[in-house]
C-alpha cells in the first residue's frame, strides 16, 4: 500500500514508523526544515519537505496513487484541507483526519473525510468509563450506513443485572456482540448468557437509538418490584 | 442584514468599516484584541475576541441568525473551514472565502463554495496596469 502522511510531528513520525516497519511504501509531508531532517536520519529517504495542503507538494508526493491518506498535524483546518484536497482533486479512496476539537467531527464527516480520529474523544471515553453519567462510549462509526459500535458499562444498580440476554427489551436493530466480565475476559454471548455488574458490553446499534440502549443498561431496578 | 467577518486585518477591517457606514449589523471576530485597533473611531459594530473555526465561538456569537459571512483571515486553511462550517452547520445564506492559493480557490469553488482569490485577481490587476498607455504621473526628478 502507498500511504501518505501529512504532518511530520510525533503522531506523523511513530505512525510513519510502524507503517514502514509493517511494509508499506510510506511518505510523510512535513514543513519544517529540521523535522524533515530527523526523520530523514531516523526512517531514510521517505521525507518531502513542503506543505501537504498545496496542490503542487501533492502532485509531487504522487497523491494520485496513494491508497491511503492521513492528515496528522496539529490543526485541524489543516487536516481538513489537506484531506478535501486529497479525496476531491486527487481522488484518494480513503482520507483518515486527526481532529484536535471533537466538535469538528460532524463537519469533518459532512465534508467526506472517510475516518476521523479525535485523541480528545478516546482520551474522554477512557476517563468516561469512570463517570456514572456516561456509561455508554462510541468505539467506532461504521462506514456509511449509521451504525455504530458502543461500549456500556453495566452499572450494579442496572435493571438487567441478572438477566440472560436474551430477555432484554434492545432497541431495533441492535446486536451484543461481545460482553466483558470483571475480570477481562471476552465472551461472545448466547442468549443463555446472563449478565452481571461491572460487564463491559460492546454492541453495534444505529446512531438514533444510542439512547434507547444506554437506557437499557443503566435504568435501575424499580423500587416497587 | 447582518454580516459575520471573520479576520480583522486590513481588509476585514476595511469591509466592517463599509458595511457599517451603511447601517449594516456587523460582527467582526479575531483572536487577537489589538487587531480591532485598525477600525475607526465610531465603529458601531461588535468585536469579538476569539477562533472562527470554533463551532462554540460561532454559536455564540448568533452565526445561525447571520445573513452572510466572510473569511478573511491570513490563513486559506481557516478561511475554508470557517467558511464550510457557517455554510454546512449554520446554513449562513451567503458565505464569501478568500483563498490566496489559486489551486485551492479551484478546488473549492468547485465543491460549492463562494471563493475570490486576491493572488490572481492582482496579478490580472498588474498586467492590465502594465499593458495600458503609462499613466500621467508627474515625475519626481526635478
Amino acid at each position: 500500500m502507498y500511504i501518505i502522511i501529512v504532518g511530520g510531528g510525533k503522531v506523523g513520525y511513530y505512525l510513519a514508523k510502524q507503517l514502514v516497519e509493517d511494509g508499506n511504501e510510506v511518505l510523510v509531508i512535513e514543513k519544517d526544515a529540521a523535522k524533515c531532517q530527523h526523520m530523514a536520519d531516523e526512517l531514510g529517504d521517505i521525507v518531502l519537505r513542503g506543505d501537504g495542503c498545496e496542490g503542487i507538494t501533492l502532485e509531487v508526493a504522487g497523491t494520485g496513487r496513494a491508497d491511503l491518506f492521513i492528515a496528522v498535524t496539529g490543526d485541524d483546518e489543516d487536516n481538513l484541507v489537506a484531506c478535501q484536497m486529497a479525496k476531491n482533486k486527487f481522488n484518494v479512496r480513503r482520507t483518515v483526519a486527526l481532529i484536535n476539537n471533537p466538535k469538528n467531527e460532524a463537519i469533518f464527516r459532512k465534508l467526506g473525510i472517510d475516518t476521523t480520529v479525535s485523541s480528545t474523544t478516546l482520551v474522554l471515553a477512557n476517563i468516561e468509563q469512570e463517570l456514572p453519567s456516561h456509561p455508554l462510549i462510541p468505539l467506532l462509526t461504521i462506514k456509511g450506513g449509521g451504525l455504530e459500535i458502543v461500549e456500556a458499562k453495566v452499572p450494579p444498580y442496572s435493571a438487567v443485572v441478572g438477566k440472560r440476554v436474551g430477555d432484554l427489551l434492545l432497541p431495533q436493530q441492535c446486536l451484543i456482540t461481545v460482553i466483558i466480565d470483571e475480570e477481562g475476559v471476552p465472551r461472545i454471548p448466547t442468549s443463555d448468557t446472563s449478565v452481571r455488574a461491572g460487564d463491559e458490553v460492546i454492541a453495534v446499534c444505529r446512531r438514533e437509538s444510542k439512547d434507547a440502549l444506554r437506557a437499557v443498561f443503566t435504568a435501575p431496578v424499580k423500587e416497587t418490584q | 442584514m447582518k454580516t459575520v467577518i471573520m479576520g480583522c486585518g486590513r481588509v476585514g477591517a476595511e469591509l466592517a468599516t463599509l458595511l457599517d457606514r451603511e447601517g449594516q449589523e456587523v460582527v467582526i471576530l479575531d483572536i487577537d484584541p489589538d487587531a480591532f485597533g485598525q477600525l475607526p473611531d465610531g465603529f458601531k459594530g461588535s468585536c469579538v475576541v476569539g477562533n472562527g473555526i470554533d463551532q462554540d465561538v460561532l454559536r455564540r456569537i448568533g452565526l445561525a441568525e447571520a445573513d452572510a459571512f466572510v473569511a478573511v483571515t491570513p490563513g486559506d486553511n481557516r478561511n475554508v473551514m470557517a467558511c464550510q462550517i457557517a455554510k454546512h452547520i449554520f446554513g449562513v445564506p451567503r458565505v464569501v472565502c478568500r483563498i490566496f492559493d489559486p489551486i485551492r480557490q479551484e478546488l473549492y469553488r468547485n465543491l460549492g463554495l463562494e471563493t475570490i482569490s486576491p493572488t490572481k485577481e492582482v496579478a490580472q490587476l498588474l498586467k492590465q496596469a502594465l499593458e495600458r498607455e503609462p499613466a500621467e504621473t508627474p515625475k519626481s526628478e526635478g
